[in-house]
């Protein structure tokens, strides 16, 4: 199976375009990292369906199965050679070849491939036998030399300025990449500060625990400092690409955090969010626009608190057609609910005032006293702010009486109620709060594109959103911070990559689900973390018998 | 004066009549049992009384007011408070957080006054943390707050559940089978428990119970159901030479395999 995989990863390209990329200038391509992680994947999950404890067996296994995955991009090599497979596949190019050969003649590449993928195995075995916290170590330092190989372009423009920077810089890039030496240094340190947190990291928490709660609160205060200022210099340390992506990553923090409070909180699934993204644009659309479909020629400042009462009432008639629906088919009536919202805007009905295909143009960017927010560096601070604004009312929500009957709603629909939870309240604020924050987004992203259009609003964004938040952990707020840098940010940091996007969400999807269902940043868990109390059941009297989840057929 | 009456209740699922012609009166401040073999229609008269089921015949009435048709959170809050056969808790939510929201219909403040942090929102989130904490106290769980309802131990659950009830501050309480699945000693200690809640706080109780045995001690009048039909009401010590009674309790011991009436069982 991690043979085929191989192979199809070198047919669909992603090998050749990767391979574009030095992880290590002129060793190691991200290209040879992706098959050789095959390998040590193939290696792993040999061992590990071997049992743990078939130690004789697990590094032979490994061995045999790395093997077997680096003969398939061989076989390919000597297949390709014979027959022209680029007939089928587009993508098996000669300097796909020249790749697997690793420039050697493909005679003397083929054991080599065998070889390689066998060592790859192995360091798979290896992997697997190690004790976890070592394992973990050991990654840590590869991923962070795997992360500055792929973000190379990104850092080397972040490190310039200062003699300091720039002597970093040249010690850890050569002009092709990251050179052999700094790739080892990197590794190198980041296990060495992995290894000293570990020593330190109780001491450390003792030592904050045991200080003042007044220095507590100044320690914590210092963090959050730190925390803005970082934000604060992001678009000039980074320029206006990045703040560009950030502004599209804030767009997605605002989405997430609203969808979240449906979902995450509340437990209602809704495929149709975009819906409120939507509505918060075209209201923005129609009360400040210059062009013929403007009714007010408002400020944007004005048009915010509208686009947000606006969605928040479109959110609660949203919610009333589904209070009743449950489970699955909550799924399929908000997505219908979704579609109607971006079909009437297409409509031709409605074309007169909303413009129907040809949407809403010349939209005015924001003002303050004269000065225009219009570079990506301006809308980048518009957005933070926004954002800062939006997760602030969502973890005072999370915290709160109605944060509560929202989880209650989500753990059991029923005894929420019967506990004088009404589910008609509480579920239609989650949907007009959500919808509300959803506007917000909306709104801005009406000013930053100067104009909306129907086919902006996509289902396809409902899709990323919910992904988003899933992939950040259901109930998080950081994870939806998480889950916007990485699913909105890394892409299109990558754009070069940017073909293999949806193979490469669905991997990471179907990988979290079965690796980590709760999420990258999971709530409850990091909520535990902050309170600092064990899991470990604590001895209970005899009556720890497990009955729950017997009981006959109750309501 | 009845705090809790059912008027000739009757509820039927298809073909079957899980509840026949139900007449019930619970006075205030009394311990009320209803006791029943197996598919009794015990959990479905519950079901009914709080709104789960809507009666097909008959009334419940809650302080002379009819409360049947009312949807179940209206009837929590005119006080009735109930726990479940098989545990119910939040389970992903904190024990502390399953009894905050247990005194839901007790919060005054809107979501409004939450995000802007006002001083009545501030105030009103201590009041409910302090009696949160106050039951936890009371049932034996403060030290356990942070933890996961679901990482609490079968016993626990019980006692949280009942916190969780308790915390509505109800003036009925309704309580399905909560000595299921304890020894016979444990039953005895929630049964203490219960006698406590009604002599500490006032609390009218209505107690199903599978065995017999175990809710003589303290009720003050006992109904026996049996295939939804009132079999026999009466105090307790009557109950027990109630020739229909001991019928109904020797068949069903007779049908169903391994039912010991005066020991432990679990599920049911
Ligand atoms: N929702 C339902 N749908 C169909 N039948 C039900 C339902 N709830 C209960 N019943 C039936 O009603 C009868 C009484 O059930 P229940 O009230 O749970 O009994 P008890 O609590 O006394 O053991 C049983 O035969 C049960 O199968
Ligand atoms: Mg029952």
């Amino acid at each position: 199976m991690f043979g085929g995989a191989a192979v199809y990863l070198c047919l669909v390209g992603i090998v050749e375009t990767f391979s574009r990329r030095w992880v290590i200038a002129d060793v190691v391509s991200l290209g040879h990292v992706v098959l050789l992680a095959v390998g040590a994947g193939a290696g792993y999950v040999a061992t590990m369906s071997h049992g743990e404890f078939a130690r004789r067996r697990g590094p032979l296994a490994a061995l045999a199965a790395g093997a077997l995955v680096g003969a398939s991009p061989a076989a390919l090599l000597v297949g390709g050679a014979a027959i022209d497979l680029r007939v089928m596949f587009i993508n098996a190019s000669p300097q796909l070849y020249q790749i697997l050969a690793l420039g050697h003649a493909p005679a003397a590449a083929v054991p080599l491939l065998v070889a390689l993928g066998a060592a790859a195995g192995l360091a798979g075995w290896a992997l697997a036998a190690m004790a976890p916290r070592a394992r973990r170590t050991l990654l840590s330092g590869l991923v962070v030399v795997l992360i500055v190989g792929i973000f190379q372009d990104l850092l080397q423009l972040l490190l310039q300025g200062p003699a300091v920077v720039t002597a970093v810089r040249g010690a850890v890039f050569t002009v092709d990449g990251p050179s052999a030496g700094g790739a080892a240094a990197l590794c190198v340190l980041t296990w060495a500060v992995l290894a000293a947190r570990g020593r330190y990291d109780g001491a450390l928490r003792r030592a904050t625990a045991s200080l003042s709660p007044g220095a507590q609160r100044g320690l914590q205060a210092l963090r959050w400092a730190l925390v803005v200022g970082l934000l604060l210099i992001v678009p000039i340390a980074g320029g206006p690409f990045v703040a560009q992506v950030m502004v599209l990553v804030g767009l997605y923090i605002l989405m997430g955090l609203g969808l979240n409070l449906e979902v995450g909180f509340a437990g209602l699934l809704d495929l149709g969010f975009v819906a409120f993204f939507a509505i918060g644009a075209y209201t923005v659309a129609l009360l400040t626009s210059r062009g013929e479909h403007g009714i007010a020629h408002w400020s944007f400042w004005a048009a915010v608190p509208a686009a947000m009462a606006v969605s928040l009432v479109a959110g609660i008639l949203f919610g009333i057609p589904v209070l009743r629906v449950r489970g699955d088919y909550l799924a399929i009536a908000t997505l219908g609910l979704g579609e109607i919202v971006r079909l009437l805007v297409l409509s031709d009905a409605l074309r007169p005032w909303l413009g129907g295909s040809f949407g809403i143009v010349l939209i005015p960017k924001p003002r303050i006293d004269g000065w225009e927010l219009s570079g990506p560096r301006e809308l980048y601070y518009l957005t933070l702010v926004a954002s800062g604004f939006i997760a602030y009312v969502a973890w005072r929500l999370q915290d709160s009486p109605l944060g509560r009957a929202w989880m209650a709603i989500r753990e059991d629909e029923d005894v929420a109620e019967a506990i004088g939870i009404s589910l008609v309240t509480t579920k239609l604020l989650a949907y007009g709060l959500g919808g509300a924050m959803g506007g917000v987004g909306g709104a801005i992203f009406a000013v930053l594109v100067g104009s909306v259009f129907p086919q902006s609003f996509s289902l396809l964004i409902s899709i990323n959103v919910l992904v988003l938040i899933i992939l950040g952990g259901l109930g998080s707020l950081w994870g939806v911070v998480v889950g916007a840098l990485v699913l909105v940010g890394l892409p299109e940091l990558l754009r070069e990559f940017g073909d293999y996007r949806f193979l490469v969400y669905g991997i990471v999807l179907v990988v979290m689900m079965l690796f980590r269902p709760e999420g990258l940043l999971p709530a409850a868990a990091q909520r535990r973390e902050l309170h600092a109390v064990d899991d470990v059941p604590a001895g209970e009297p005899a009556s720890a018998i497990a009955v729950s989840g017997a009981g006959s057929a109750e309501a | 004066m009845s705090v809790l009456a059912l008027d000739h209740l009757t509820k039927r699922f298809g073909g079957l009549i899980a509840v026949s012609d139900l007449t019930l009166e619970v006075p205030e401040r009394t311990i009320h049992s209803v006791i029943g073999p197996n598919g009794a229609g015990k959990t479905t008269v519950f079901n009914c009384l709080t709104g789960f089921y809507r009666p097909d015949e008959g009334h419940v009435r809650f302080r002379e007011e009819q409360i049947d048709g009312l949807s179940p959170d209206e009837i929590a809050r005119r006080g009735v408070a109930r726990t479940y056969q098989n545990i119910r808790l939040f389970a992903n939510m904190t024990v502390l957080d399953n009894v905050r929201v247990g005194h839901h219909i007790h919060v005054t403040g809107t979501w409004l006054g939450t995000v802007l942090n006002t001083r009545a929102a501030r105030l009103e989130e201590a009041r409910v943390l302090d009696e949160a904490r106050r039951l936890l106290q009371f049932v034996g769980l403060d030290d356990q707050r942070e933890r996961l309802a679901k990482h609490l131990p079968y016993g626990a659950q019980r006692r949280l559940e009942l916190a969780r009830a308790l915390a509505s501050r109800p003036a009925v309480l309704l309580l399905d089978e909560p000595a299921a699945g304890m020894s016979p000693r444990e039953a005895l200690d929630t049964m203490a428990f219960i006698r406590r809640l009604r002599d500490e706080l006032g609390i009218t109780i209505v107690l199903i119970e599978h065995q017999m045995r175990v809710v003589m001690g303290i009720s003050d009048r006992v109904t026996v159901l049996d295939h939804g039909v009132a079999i026999a009401e009466g105090p307790p010590a009557a109950i027990q030479r109630d020739p229909r009674v001991i019928e109904a309790y020797l068949g069903a011991r007779h049908a169903e395999t391994g039912f010991a009436s005066d020991h432990v069982h679990g599920a049911s």
